[in-house]
C-alpha cells in the first residue's frame, strides 16, 4: 500500500467511524429521558453552561424502547468514536503529509479536510472541557461528516505544490484560515441550534402543536446558553480569522507583488469579515439586532462555505490552486 | 401649519431646528446600528466586484467582457461594475463608515479617558439588587481585602461613610475598552494607508528574457500603474539583468522557478537569486517573481539568403503552458544588392508553442509544462503585416486586420509542426527554422509606501482586538455596615459566566473563615 493510499483508507475510515458515532449519539439524544428535566433544573439555577447540571435522574416512562442507561451508553459509546474518528483522520493527514513530504495544505480536497479536522478538534474540546452536552455531538457529528463527504468531490491526488504556494507562509496563513473555518463551523451549528431552540419555545409558549422537524429541538439546551455558547465561539474565531486574512495579504505581497488587489478570494474575505464584525455589533446593538444576530452569523459561514467553494471552483483568480 | 400660527422668533427658532436636525443625524449615523447596517451594505456593495472583471486587476479581462456583451457592459460601466472599489457607491458607503467610527470613537476615548481616573463608583445602597450578592458570616480584615484585591491587580476605591460604614469598590478589565478603542483606531489607521498607497504607489510588469536587460522607466515596462502623486520622472535609477532561468518540473506541473538576476543602481551592482515568495528589495522598490514562460527562438531565411534571427516571447494559454506568439519580419526580402523593397514581402507566422508535444496523440496541445519535446504550430502569412502606421499592437499575434482586409494573405493551408531544428519552407523558397526554447521571467516592480502603513495597522488591529474581545471588564465591591455585617457583590459590565465563580474566590481569600454559600443558588458543586 503506498502513502495515498494508506491515507487514503484511513480518510475512508474516518467518515465510517463518525457515521457510527453519529447513529450513537442520536440513541442517547432520542432515548435519554434526562434530557428535559436536566434543562429544567439548568434553568432554575439561572446560569452556566449546559453541561454544569449536575446528573438528576429522574424515572423512565416504561415505553421507551432503550433505558436512559443504556441511551447514555450509546452515547459515551459516540464519544468514544469521534475521538477514535478524529485520530484516524489525523493519522490521514500526517501520512499525507510523509507521502508529499510537504506541507498538508495543497489543493481544495485538502483544504476541506483540515476544515472538518479542525471543526471536530473544536467539539471535541468543548465537550471535554464539559462547555457542551455529550449528546449534542449529534449535530457536530453530522456537520463535519457533511464537510467531509463534500471534500471526497473534490479530491485531488497528492502531488507537489505549484511554486507560489510553496512558503513557509502557507503554514501561516491556511492554518489559520482552517482553524478559523472549523470553529466557525461549530458556531455555525450552535447558531442553528439555538434558532430550532428558540422556534420551538415560542410554539410552545403559544401553544402551538410541534411537528417534525422542529420537535427535535425538545432536548436541546437552554435557548440562551445555546445563543451564549454562539457567541463565545465567534469570539474566538474572529482574531484567527482577521490574523488569517492579515497573514494572506502579507502573502499576497511575497508572492503576487501587491498585498491586496481585490482577488475574488479576497473579495469574499473580505464579506466574511465585515459579516462576522456586523455579527460582533449586532449582540451589543440593542434587543432586536441581537435576536437577528444568529441569523448574521450563519449568514457569515454562507460567505465562508461560498468562499471555499464557488469561488475556487468558478471564479478564476489568483487563488486558483483548487487542484479539481 | 404652525408657521401660520406662531410666527413670532423665527429665525433662532430655525437655527435650533437645523442644530436639532444635524444632531439627530449624526446621532444617528454613530449608532452602533447604523454601523451594523453599513458592515452589511459594505459586505454586499463588495460582490459585484468579484462577478464582474475589475479595471484595476486586468483591462484585457474587461475588454473581453465588452466583446461578448457589447450591450449591456456599456451600462454596467456607467454603474462603475468594472471599478467597484473605486465607485462613488462604494466609497461613499465606506466613508460613512468611517464617519461613523470616528463618531463613534471620540466620545468613547473621553468616556474611557475619564473612567480610567475617576475612583471606581461606590456601591448602591441595597446591594441585594446586584446579581451575585452575598452576606458573609464572618468579619473580614480591611487591610487584608485591599492587599488582595491589589495584588489580583483590581482598581479600588475605599470609601467612608459618616454613618460607619466602609465600602471597598474595586474594578478590572479597562483592558477591554482600551484594545477596543485601539482596534476601531486601527481601522482607519488601515484605510489611510491604503488611501497612501493609492496615491503615491507605482508598479510595472516586465517580461524578460535570459541575457536580456532593462531600466526603469515606464517605457519599459509592459504594463504599468502610477498613483496620482507620483512623478514619473523621479523614479528611482536602477537596471536588472536575467542572467539565468531555471524551473523545475515534476510530473504534476512546475515545483520551483529560481531567477539569478544582476542589478546596477547608482554605480552599485549585485546579484541576486529571486524567486517566488523571495523578492528582491532596491531602495524601497520591490522586484517580484510572479510568473515564467518560454521564448521561441526561430531563424528565417529569406529569398536573398538573408537570415535573421528572432526571439520571441510566447504568452501562456493554460497550465501546461501551451503558449502563443508571433514572429514578424518586416524588413525580409529587400534585395541586398539594390536595396529595392519587394512590395508586399514581408512575411509574418502566427504560431503556437507546446512544450511537450505527444505525437502520439491527435492533440495539438500538450499537457506537461516541461520543455521535453517543443514544437510549434505555424500558419504563415505574407504581404503587407501593418506596423507602419503607427498604431500600437500585439506582438503575440499577427494583425488580424490586415488578414481580414487582405494586406496579408495566408500563405499555407495547414497548420504546419515543426520540431527543434527543423524547418518549414514557404512557397517562395523561404525557411523558418526553429533553433530552440529559452524562458523568461515575468517580473513585477512596485513601490507602495502605504504598504507599511497598513501592515503596522493590521498588527496594531490584532492587537487590540484580542483584549478587546477576550478581557472583560467587571466590579466588585465588599461593604462592612454599621451593624457589623459584611455584604459583597459583583457585576458583569460585560456579558460572561464565571464571575459568581470569581466572586467567591475573592470573598474567600478576604474572608478564609467565610463558607461560600451554596445556599445562596443551588449552583452543583460549589458546597464543598
Ligand atoms: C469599519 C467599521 C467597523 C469594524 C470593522 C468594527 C469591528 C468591530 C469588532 C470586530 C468588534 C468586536 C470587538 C468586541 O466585540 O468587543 C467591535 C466592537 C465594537 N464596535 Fe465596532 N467596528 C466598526 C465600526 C464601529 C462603529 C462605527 C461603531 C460605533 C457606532 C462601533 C462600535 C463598537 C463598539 C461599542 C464595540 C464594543 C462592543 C463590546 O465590546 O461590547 N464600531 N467592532
Amino acid at each position: 500500500m503506498t502513502g495515498a493510499e494508506a491515507a487514503n483508507a484511513l480518510f475512508v475510515a474516518t467518515i465510517l467511524v463518525y457515521a457510527a458515532a453519529m447513529f450513537a449519539y442520536a440513541v442517547e439524544y432520542a432515548f435519554d429521558r434526562r434530557a428535559p428535566k436536566r434543562a429544567k433544573a439548568l434553568a432554575a439555577a439561572g446560569a452556566g453552561g449546559p453541561a454544569s447540571a449536575a446528573e438528576i435522574e429522574t424515572d423512565t416512562p416504561a415505553e421507551a424502547p432503550i433505558s436512559p442507561a443504556a441511551a447514555r451508553g450509546a452515547g459515551r459509546l459516540g464519544l468514544v468514536l469521534t475521538f477514535l474518528g478524529t485520530a484516524a483522520l489525523a493519522a490521514s493527514i500526517v501520512t499525507r503529509v510523509v507521502y508529499t513530504g510537504r506541507w498538508p495544505w495543497g489543493n481544495m480536497f485538502e483544504y476541506t479536510v483540515g476544515v472538518a479536522f479542525a471543526g471536530m478538534v473544536t467539539w471535541l474540546v468543548l465537550v471535554s472541557r464539559g462547555s457542551v452536552p455529550r449528546r449534542l455531538g449529534l449535530f457536530a457529528t453530522f456537520a463535519v461528516t457533511m464537510v467531509l463527504g463534500t471534500s471526497v468531490r473534490v479530491y485531488t491526488e497528492a502531488g507537489p505544490l505549484v511554486p507560489a504556494l510553496d512558503s513557509y507562509w502557507i503554514i501561516i496563513h491556511v492554518t489559520a484560515a482552517i482553524a478559523a473555518s472549523g470553529i466557525l463551523l461549530i458556531g455555525c451549528v450552535f447558531a442553528i441550534l439555538h434558532l430550532l431552540k428558540r422556534a420551538f419555545d415560542r410554539r410552545v409558549s403559544d401553544g402551538r402543536p410541534v411537528r417534525f422537524p422542529l420537535n427535535v429541538a425538545e432536548r436541546l439546551p437552554d435557548a440562551t446558553a445555546l445563543e451564549r455558547m454562539t457567541f463565545k465561539i465567534h469570539v474566538f474565531a474572529f482574531p484567527l480569522l482577521t490574523f488569517g486574512i492579515i497573514a494572506g495579504s502579507v502573502w499576497a505581497h511575497l508572492a503576487w507583488g501587491r498585498y491586496w488587489a481585490w482577488d475574488p478570494k479576497e473579495v469574499w474575505a473580505f464579506i466574511a469579515w465585515v459579516v462576522y464584525a456586523a455579527y460582533l455589533h449586532a449582540r451589543v446593538s440593542g434587543r432586536s439586532a441581537k435576536a437577528n444576530a444568529p441569523w448574521i452569523a450563519i449568514l457569515g459561514y454562507a460567505v465562508m462555505l461560498f468562499n471555499l467553494t464557488a469561488v475556487n471552483l468558478v471564479f478564476s483568480g489568483l487563488h486558483s490552486y483548487a487542484g479539481v | 401649519m404652525t408657521a401660520t400660527l406662531a410666527p413670532a422668533p423665527r429665525r433662532p427658532k430655525a437655527a435650533k431646528r437645523f442644530r436639532a436636525f444635524w444632531r439627530r443625524w449624526w446621532h444617528q449615523l454613530t449608532a452602533m446600528r447604523t454601523a451594523l447596517v453599513l458592515l452589511l451594505a459594505l459586505a454586499l456593495a463588495a460582490i459585484p466586484g468579484s462577478t464582474f472583471p475589475q479595471r484595476s486587476i486586468s483591462t484585457v479581462d474587461v475588454a473581453a467582457y465588452f466583446d461578448e456583451h457589447p450591450d449591456l457592459a456599456p451600462w454596467l460601466d456607467r454603474l462603475w461594475a468594472f471599478d467597484v472599489y473605486t465607485s462613488p457607491w462604494f466609497s461613499a458607503i465606506y466613508l460613512l463608515l468611517m464617519i461613523s467610527l470616528v463618531g463613534c470613537i471620540l466620545p468613547r476615548l473621553g468616556v474611557h479617558w475619564k473612567a480610567l481616573r475617576a475612583p471606581v463608583p461606590d456601591a448602591p445602597k441595597r446591594m441585594s439588587i446586584l446579581p451575585h450578592h452575598r452576606v458573609l458570616g464572618v468579619d473580614a480584615n480591611q487591610g487584608r481585602a485591599r492587599a488582595v484585591l491589589k495584588q489580583r491587580r483590581w482598581r479600588t476605591a475605599v470609601r467612608e461613610h459618616e454613618d460607619g460604614t466602609v465600602v471597598i469598590a474595586a474594578e478590572k478589565g479597562y483592558l477591554r475598552e482600551t484594545g477596543n478603542l485601539l482596534f476601531h483606531t486601527s481601522v482607519i489607521l488601515v484605510l489611510a494607508g491604503v488611501a497612501a498607497g493609492s496615491l503615491m504607489s507605482w508598479y510595472g510588469n516586465r517580461i524578460l528574457s535570459e541575457d536580456k536587460s532593462y531600466c526603469n522607466n515606464l517605457q519599459q515596462y509592459d504594463e504599468y500603474g502610477l498613483g496620482s502623486w507620483v512623478d514619473e520622472t523621479s523614479l528611482p535609477q536602477f537596471c536588472l539583468t536575467l542572467d539565468a532561468f531555471d524551473a523545475e518540473f515534476t510530473a504534476g506541473g512546475p515545483t520551483a522557478y529560481d531567477a539569478d538576476v544582476t542589478y546596477e543602481t547608482g554605480g552599485e551592482t549585485g546579484t541576486y537569486d529571486l524567486r517566488v515568495n523571495h523578492p528582491l528589495n532596491i531602495d524601497g522598490t520591490n522586484v517580484f517573481l510572479i510568473g515564467h514562460g518560454y521564448t521561441a527562438v526561430v531563424t528565417y531565411t529569406d529569398r536573398y539568403g538573408q537570415t535573421q534571427t528572432l526571439h520571441q516571447e510566447f504568452l501562456a494559454m493554460d497550465a501546461a503552458l501551451n503558449s502563443e506568439g508571433a514572429f514578424k519580419f518586416p524588413d525580409a526580402n529587400v534585395d541586398p544588392e539594390t536595396g529595392r523593397v519587394d512590395p508586399g514581402a514581408e512575411v509574418g507566422f502566427d504560431a503556437i508553442l507546446v512544450p511537450t508535444f505527444d505525437d502520439s496523440t491527435a492533440m495539438l496541445l500538450g499537457t506537461d509544462p516541461e520543455p521535453n519535446n517543443p514544437v510549434l504550430a505555424l500558419t504563415a502569412y505574407t504581404g503587407d503585416l501593418g506596423l507602419g502606421d503607427g498604431l500600437p499592437e500585439s506582438v503575440y499575434s499577427v494583425n488580424e486586420e490586415q488578414i481580414a482586409s487582405g494586406a496579408l494573405r495566408q500563405v499555407n493551408d495547414e497548420v504546419e509542426v515543426i520540431g527543434v531544428g527543423d524547418e518549414m519552407t514557404l512557397p517562395d523558397g523561404t525557411t523558418l527554422r526553429f533553433d530552440g526554447v529559452e524562458q523568461y521571467a515575468v517580473l513585477q516592480v512596485r513601490h507602495d509606501p502605504g504598504g507599511p502603513v497598513v501592515l503596522a495597522g493590521a498588527v496594531l488591529l490584532l492587537l487590540g482586538l484580542l483584549p478587546g474581545l477576550a478581557v472583560r471588564r467587571r466590579r466588585y465591591w465588599i461593604r462592612w455596615n454599621p451593624d457589623g455585617t459584611v455584604e459583597t457583590a459583583g457585576l458583569n459590565r460585560n456579558d460572561f459566566d464565571g464571575l459568581d465563580e470569581e466572586c467567591d474566590e475573592l470573598t474567600a481569600a478576604i474572608a478564609p473563615g467565610h463558607e461560600p454559600p451554596g445556599t445562596d443558588t443551588d449552583r452543583p458543586g460549589s458546597d464543598q
